[in-house]
């Protein structure tokens, strides 16, 4: 089945255009890698998706349920949202943290299934030992996964995520997208997420989709995107791609700059 | 879950003993919520007992118990007369009007993520002090009479929300339009009260310069009642929406991804915390610093979680204004000081003390 369905979907600032008639689908089960190189609009899209932005066109929800016509409170239950870890936040405690992620579901009391909910997520990343500890005194990459925790306490049936591995070491990068991985896997949620290193959206996702100037330049799979063409064109990179690995990976060379001048 | 709390052999950690740990967490607000109820009624009692008349704190409390229970308890009348009609309303003036500034402070510093915004900083306070100079020096104001100085207060501090709402609004409501706001109408409403003072008589210009310091001189039955209705109510509500608080401290696009309306919960909010404010100085004159600083002191005592902070705020603030209005009224006795010269020295202390053994940052 079809989880999200986009038509259309255009936003601009102002006059400036961000976003010009984008149509895409994100199935179930599955995990959409947006690339393209910076302003290309990944995380505008992102946002429009989860109507932190408000753009025009149209965005279907399960195949039928149009976006515009639920309130936020219905929006949360079904987007979960994953900030970049280096948001800036009010000094609060991990769990009291996570436990935003109830907000959807929860009246002003907590019940007792909001709590387990919230140990439930945080024994599934990890990130138990660290309950009682300030959010901001965590290393990126826990923050990452405590950020994850709180968008699947929303019971989420898709992960919006802003560039989850920004700021993360090689090992934390793996560790991030390793967990968005195994939960798309296991449950029925899928993911879409911005995200700049190529190789790791190779390595992670079943479909990408490259952006430019706020348009969409190609979907597909990674062997059939992640071509020298494909990334000279969206990049202006001249870039060696090996193919004789499980997934494809991108060797850049040097930018074409100097020769479009 | 009876069993016993530790790590299992692998490391992991039982679930039952986070919930535990949690609960244990949540317990300790709790207790530090009563803990502050519970000094506020006991200082009451003692502020009572202070002045020039002396009297115990247990004819205190006999005096106000024998209103309410009238066979139970006896009292005579000199007692009655000094406890009810001279003291209390004035005790009980300190304790709403310090709760409700800090309960004020607190909320604004939540919704606009700002450790600096109180309601000086967003120059409400400083449209009250003009709209009182307006009624003193020039007479001219919107209602008459004994309230002309209290109504100038109180519709000028609403003009000025309204007018960083407006100014805001024109470009898109977040904390830093909204606290830029504010600071343009904090100099403008500061600078056209310097403009009334130099034009002013130098007796006018005295009372202007008092008003300014605040005072809870002018307490009576009445306007405690008026303080203590809308600072309850607004906290109430406020405690409400304490969850969308909590979430608009994550960033606004956080707050909306988990469901919050960011801008009609930042604007409601803010209009709450100024009415409380508008309500009480219009009384008190410009009560400064429990607004900006009860809120962090208890932010170090229980976190950051509004459905903790802002009734605990409330109290803090109210313990620290009935605290130093009681130093004020009896240190240098029979002169009475103004009592916000009294809060920073009582409360600067206490705070610089939080700020340099506290581990961890708040802000």
């Amino acid at each position: 089945m079809v989880k999200i369905t986009i038509k259309d979907l255009s936003f601009s600032y102002g006059s400036r255009s961000i976003l010009e008639d984008l149509n895409l689908t994100v199935g179930d089960s599955e995990i959409l890698s947006l690339v393209g190189p910076n302003g290309s609009g990944k995380t505008t899209l992102i946002k429009c998706i989860d109507r932190i932005l408000k753009p025009k066109g149209t965005i279907l929800l399960d195949g039928g349920i149009d976006l515009q016509s639920l309130s936020r409170h219905e929006v949360a239950k079904y987007l979960g949202y994953v900030p970049q870890s280096t948001t800036r936040a009010l000094t609060t405690t991990v769990f009291d943290t996570i436990l935003m992620g109830r907000r959807p579901h929860m009246g002003w009391r907590v019940k007792v299934q909001d709590i387990d909910r919230v140990v439930e997520m945080m024994k599934l990343l990890h990130v138990e030992e660290f309950a009682l500890k300030d959010f901001s005194e965590l290393s990126g990459g826990q923050k990452q996964r405590v950020l994850i925790a709180r968008a699947l306490c929303q019971e989420p049936k898709v992960l919006l995520l802003d560039e989850p591995t920004s700021n993360l070491d090689v090992k934390h990068q793996l560790e991030a997208l390793d967990t968005v991985r195994s939960i798309v896997k296991k449950t029925d949620i899928s993911a879409v997420m911005a995200i700049h290193d190529l190789n790791l959206a190779a390595r992670y996702s079943d479909v990408l989709v490259m952006l430019k100037g706020g348009r969409v330049h190609a979907v597909g799979d990674p062997f059939s995107l992640l071509t020298e063409e494909n990334i000279r064109t969206i990049f202006g990179v001249e870039a060696a791609v090996m193919r004789d690995l499980d997934r494809p990976y991108v060797v850049p060379i040097k930018s074409l700059n100097a020769e479009a001048v | 879950m009876s069993k016993v709390e530790t790590m299992s052999e692998d490391g992991v950690i039982e679930a039952s003993s986070i919930k535990e740990e949690y609960s244990q967490f949540v317990g300790r607000k709790i207790l530090l919520i009563f803990a502050s109820l519970v000094g506020i009624v006991a200082l009451a009692g003692v502020a009572a007992t202070l002045g020039s008349a002396n009297i115990t704190p247990v004819e205190v409390y006999t005096a106000i118990l024998a209103r309410f229970f009238p066979g139970t308890f006896e009292t005579t009348n000199f007692i009655d007369t000094i406890v009810w009609k001279l003291r209390l309303h004035r005790v009980l003036m300190a304790i709403f009007a310090g709760m409700g500034l800090a309960v004020a402070g607190a909320a604004m510093q939540g919704i606009l993520r700002n450790p600096l915004a109180s309601p000086f900083t967003l120059g409400i306070a400083s449209a009250a002090s003009f709209g009182a100079s307006l009624a003193i020096i020039m007479g001219a104001g919107f209602v008459g009479g004994q309230w002309l100085i209290v109504g100038n207060a109180f519709v000028f501090t609403m003009l000025a929300s309204m007018t960083v709402y407006g100014l805001a609004r024109y470009k898109g409501i977040t904390s830093e339009t909204m606290i830029l706001a504010g600071i343009a109408i904090m100099y403008l409403f500061s600078a056209m009260t310097s403009f009334l003072q130099y034009i002013g008589k130098s007796e006018q210009v005295h009372e202007v310069v008092f008003w300014m310091m605040g005072s809870l001189g002018r307490s009576s039955w009445d306007k405690v009642g008026i303080i203590a209705t809308v600072t309850v109510v607004c906290t109430l509500i406020l405690m409400y929406y304490s969850w969308d608080i909590n979430a608009l401290g994550a960033g606004d696009e956080t707050a909306k991804s988990l469901g919050v309306s960011v801008e009609f919960v930042r604007v409601f909010c803010m209009m709450l915390a100024s009415l409380i404010t508008a309500s009480v100085i219009c009384f008190t004159g410009t009560i400064g610093f429990i607004g900006l600083v009860a809120p962090h002191i208890t932010r170090m005592m229980v976190g950051g979680d509004h459905r903790f902070l802002i009734p605990a705020s409330g109290l803090v603030g109210a313990l620290l204004l009935l605290a130093a209005d009681t130093v004020a009224r009896t240190i240098f006795a029979p002169v009475i000081l103004p009592v916000g010269i009294m809060t920073a020295f009582l409360g600067v202390p206490f705070f610089i003390y939080l700020f340099l053994r506290r581990r961890k940052d708040y802000w």
